[in-house]
């Protein structure tokens, strides 16, 4: 495909290769007419010529000149003044020559003069067609497809009836009239698309007058000129046969002409339609203003702005409030000291009792526009409108605009006043809310980071030993959770094993579990035994527990050398422990209580200490309340019965069977995986 | 859901706690005992937890909080009513072995005078 750009060379190209070849075939049939000999071609051939020029600078206008925009009316104006103020002088130039050499023999020559006449002819097709293009563009903008269509026939037509000219030998004269009847009426209808107009300003308005004026002089100028042409020499080829072109200049007239008068019509509510498009950019600006990483108060400065603006105040002020009292103020035309004398005017006015009573309210109800209008008693100003603003039903700002005469606000004012207000608000709440999610996004980020440390705290690996092998679930319905288990081996042939859970749940309570991790470290090198383990660790956890927190905890030695586990409870759910030789799982019935209930020495009186011999086969099962406490739809809750007839049918599986089993069959009865409490369950079972 | 109320009968201060205290309703069940610890007539309060269907450790450990206030400040508090499921939880953290908790109301009254005597 050939560019934009060269498709415009080459259409320019051809056409000066035209012009010059029907300069050469014109001029050539004219010096064989007057030496009465054959020319060797037909009349014909520079009729073709015409149209194929006519055509190319059509081609190429219609490329150069781009689309109307909003912003582009007077360019496009500008580039028909500038076109024809080119063609005019080149006509003046010819004119000029002319008028030096009319003496002269040499303008006797008709081979002279029709040269001169074909320069002439080819700066008026280039004017024509480019104004015409123009004319296009202006007409079809803001186009629906039934002025497309109406347009394409027309232009169509124009374009059809450069045919004509191939057939005028028996020039009919009815027909040619008829035809530029037509087109001239068709154009007349095409003239009222004017949408562009509404969209200059006072001063282009002007401006399009004074260029639409000299483009009717030009097309004067120019005709008035063939014309004397036509009359004056015996021309080998008169444009005024042509019908395309005298349509054309007929168009270009009459959309020159009504376009003016239009314009003259428009020009006292310009400043109406000014106004209307101003608010609506205000407007745009106000909704965009947030997105585009503004800060609030751009937001407040343009609200001032586009109220102050929209309704030709005289002064204005805006004051910005935060926890409900006023905390900044953005003025325009006004001094602080103004602004406390007018403050009580309003006072006066009844405006500020009035936005009392709905503040007291909680903005509710809707406000009544009209009553935040009044006249006031002061000496710059006659009016007052006063506008909060107001986001769900807390103030964040307060609006008032101030006029020089009285009752200055109409309702038109009052309600644009009151959608600028409405608009900064939505923006400043939608800011509001971005930075919440921001902020929010952020705890998220820091929630997970404790998630992982806090995972962290759990072991990595669990203990593998030729006596027993063991198996861990923790699942924690928060990012982080407050179920804690560990062990330790602190002898070849013992182990301590640990599991707790700390009261509440959430991040309070995943500090505590932290806390406890750090006292089962530092005690369980003592080798102490379970309830020596427990006071000393009450003892330290009743230093640093908050006063409604507790913990509670199990804890189990492991002694491979004698098979005998011992254990002490410390308010924590009771073990569930599978004998495999009676093939029945039961709960221990150990006496016990919190660490951090009793922050004193009688403690220990509440802790017992058991015993057991454990053989091949059995299953000491440790679990946190998440697991008992687990309820379905009804409120029902798994319980302790559940727990130990599924361990007492599964016993003979292995620890991770055992494990993977009693999670599914936990999900299935609550019949969601949305946890409302922590769950940690420990498998030992004994080689 | 939680629901506190809160009456009186002679000298006696009873709160009624209906539904489940967890993390989050626990706060009423404490506001509620705050009122009563900081009232100097306040001598003997009764629990009645016949409606309670559920209580978290959070709820367990706005009563033990109050163990010591209650004995320094000389208030005496019996709970009653519990059911089977509710009072396990109590015993199984050892808090019955630091609060009186009984069957019923009768006994619950008896138990404080007893207590006073």
């Amino acid at each position: 495909m050939i560019s934009e750009k060269g498709l415009l060379r080459l259409s320019l190209l051809f056409a000066i290769l035209c012009w010059l070849s029907l300069v050469l075939a014109d001029l050539f049939l004219l010096f064989a007419e007057i030496n009465e000999a054959d020319a060797g071609i037909t009349k014909e051939i520079p009729q073709l010529l015409l149209s194929l020029f006519i055509i190319l600078v059509y081609f190429f206008f219609k490329i150069r000149i781009q689309k109307a925009e909003s912003i582009n009316f007077i360019d496009l104006l500008w580039h028909v003044f500038s076109t024809g103020l080119i063609v005019s002088l080149v006509q003046l130039a010819v004119s000029l020559f002319f008028y030096l050499l009319s003496d002269s023999k040499l303008m006797q020559n008709p081979l002279m003069v029709n040269f001169f006449y074909h320069i002439n002819l080819g700066a008026i097709i280039v004017f024509l067609i480019s104004t015409f293009i123009v004319w296009k563009r202006l007409i079809l903008y803001q186009k629906n497809k039934r002025l497309l269509i109406i347009w394409q026939i027309f232009e169509y037509s124009l374009l059809a009836t450069l045919l004509y000219s191939f057939f005028q030998i028996g020039s009919q004269q009815w027909l040619f009239n008829g035809l530029l009847g037509v087109f001239i009426l068709y154009g007349l209808v095409l003239s009222f698309n004017l949408k562009w107009i509404a969209y200059l300003n006072f001063k282009q308005k002007w401006r399009s007058i004074l260029l639409l004026a000299l483009v009717i002089l030009y097309l004067y100028y120019f005709i008035n000129n063939l014309f004397g042409f036509s009359q004056e020499f015996n021309l080998i080829m008169d444009l005024l046969d042509n019908v395309f072109i005298l349509s054309i200049a007929g168009f270009i007239f009459l959309y020159a002409l009504i376009s003016i008068l239009v314009i003259l019509f428009n020009l006292p509510t310009s400043s109406v339609f000014e106004q209307k498009i101003s608010e609506v950019l205000n407007f745009q600006r106000l909704s965009q203003s947030i997105q585009k990483g503004d800060s609030e108060n751009q937001v407040y400065e343009v609200l001032l702005e586009s109220s102050n603006n929209a309704v030709f105040s005289t002064s204005a002020w805006l004051e910005i409030h935060q926890n409900g009292e006023p905390y900044d103020i953005l003025k325009s035309n006004i001094t602080d000291l103004k602004i406390n004398q007018v403050r009580k005017s309003i006072q006066d006015s009844g405006i500020f009792s009035y936005l009392n009573k709905h503040r007291a309210n909680d903005f509710q109800k809707d406000l009544n526009l009209n009553k935040l209008t009044a006249n006031l008693n002061d000496p710059d100003y006659g009016s007052v409108l006063v506008m909060p603003l107001v986001i769900q039903d807390r103030q964040i700002g307060l609006l008032v605009v101030l006029k020089d005469v009285s009752d200055g606000f109409n309702k038109e004012m009052i309600n644009i006043i009151s959608s600028f207000v409405n608009q900064a608000c939505i923006s400043i709440e939608n800011f509001e809310l971005l930075t919440e999610v921001l902020k929010n996004e952020r705890y998220r980020e820091e929630l997970k980071i404790a998630s992982r440390v806090q995972k962290s705290l759990l072991p990595h690996s669990l203990i593998s030993d030729k006596e027993f092998e063991m198996h861990a679930f923790y699942e924690s319905a928060d990012e982080v959770g407050g179920d804690y288990y560990d062990f330790f081996k602190t002898a070849e042939h013992k182990t301590a094993v640990i599991i707790g859970d700390v009261s509440g749940k959430g991040t309070s309570a995943s500090f505590n579990m932290s806390q406890m991790k750090g006292v089962f470290h530092s005690l369980v090198q003592f080798d102490l035994d379970s309830k020596a383990f427990f006071t000393r660790a009450n003892h330290a956890l009743g230093h640093c527990l908050e006063k409604t927190s507790f913990i509670t905890a199990a804890y189990y030695i492991i002694n491979s050398q004698d098979k005998s586990i011992s254990f002490s409870r410390a308010g924590h759910c009771p073990g569930l422990y599978f004998n495999k030789k009676e093939g029945k799982a039961e709960y221990f019935h150990n006496k016990g209580m919190g660490l951090g209930i009793v922050r004193n020495d009688s403690f220990k009186k509440f802790i017992d200490i058991s015993k057991i011999n454990y053989n091949s086969g059995d299953i000491l099962f440790l679990y946190t309340d998440g697991i008992i406490e687990a309820s379905n739809q009804e409120g029902e809750e798994f319980g302790y019965d559940r727990l130990s007839s599924y361990l007492e049918q599964n016993s003979e599986k292995k620890s991770e069977e055992i494990q993977d089993g009693l999670i599914k069959y936990l999900y299935d009865f609550i019949g969601t995986e949305n946890l409302e409490d922590d769950y940690t369950a420990l498998i030992i079972r004994f080689l | 859901m939680i629901n506190i109320e809160t009456h009186i009968e002679e000298e006696d201060h009873i709160i009624m706690v209906e539904g489940d205290v967890d993390a989050s309703s626990s706060i009423h069940l404490d506001e509620a005992l705050t009122e009563l610890a900081n009232d100097d007539s306040v001598k003997f309060i009764l629990v009645d937890g016949t409606q309670l269907n559920y209580i978290s450790s959070a709820g367990l450990g706005v009563f033990m909080s109050y163990i010591d206030d209650f004995k320094n400040k000389n208030i005496k508090m019996v709970i009653y009513g519990l059911s089977e499921k509710v009072l396990n939880v109590f015993q199984i953290l050892g808090l019955d072995q630091l609060m009186t908790i009984v069957t019923d109301k009768k006994e619950a009254k008896e138990k404080l005078h007893e207590i006073q005597s």
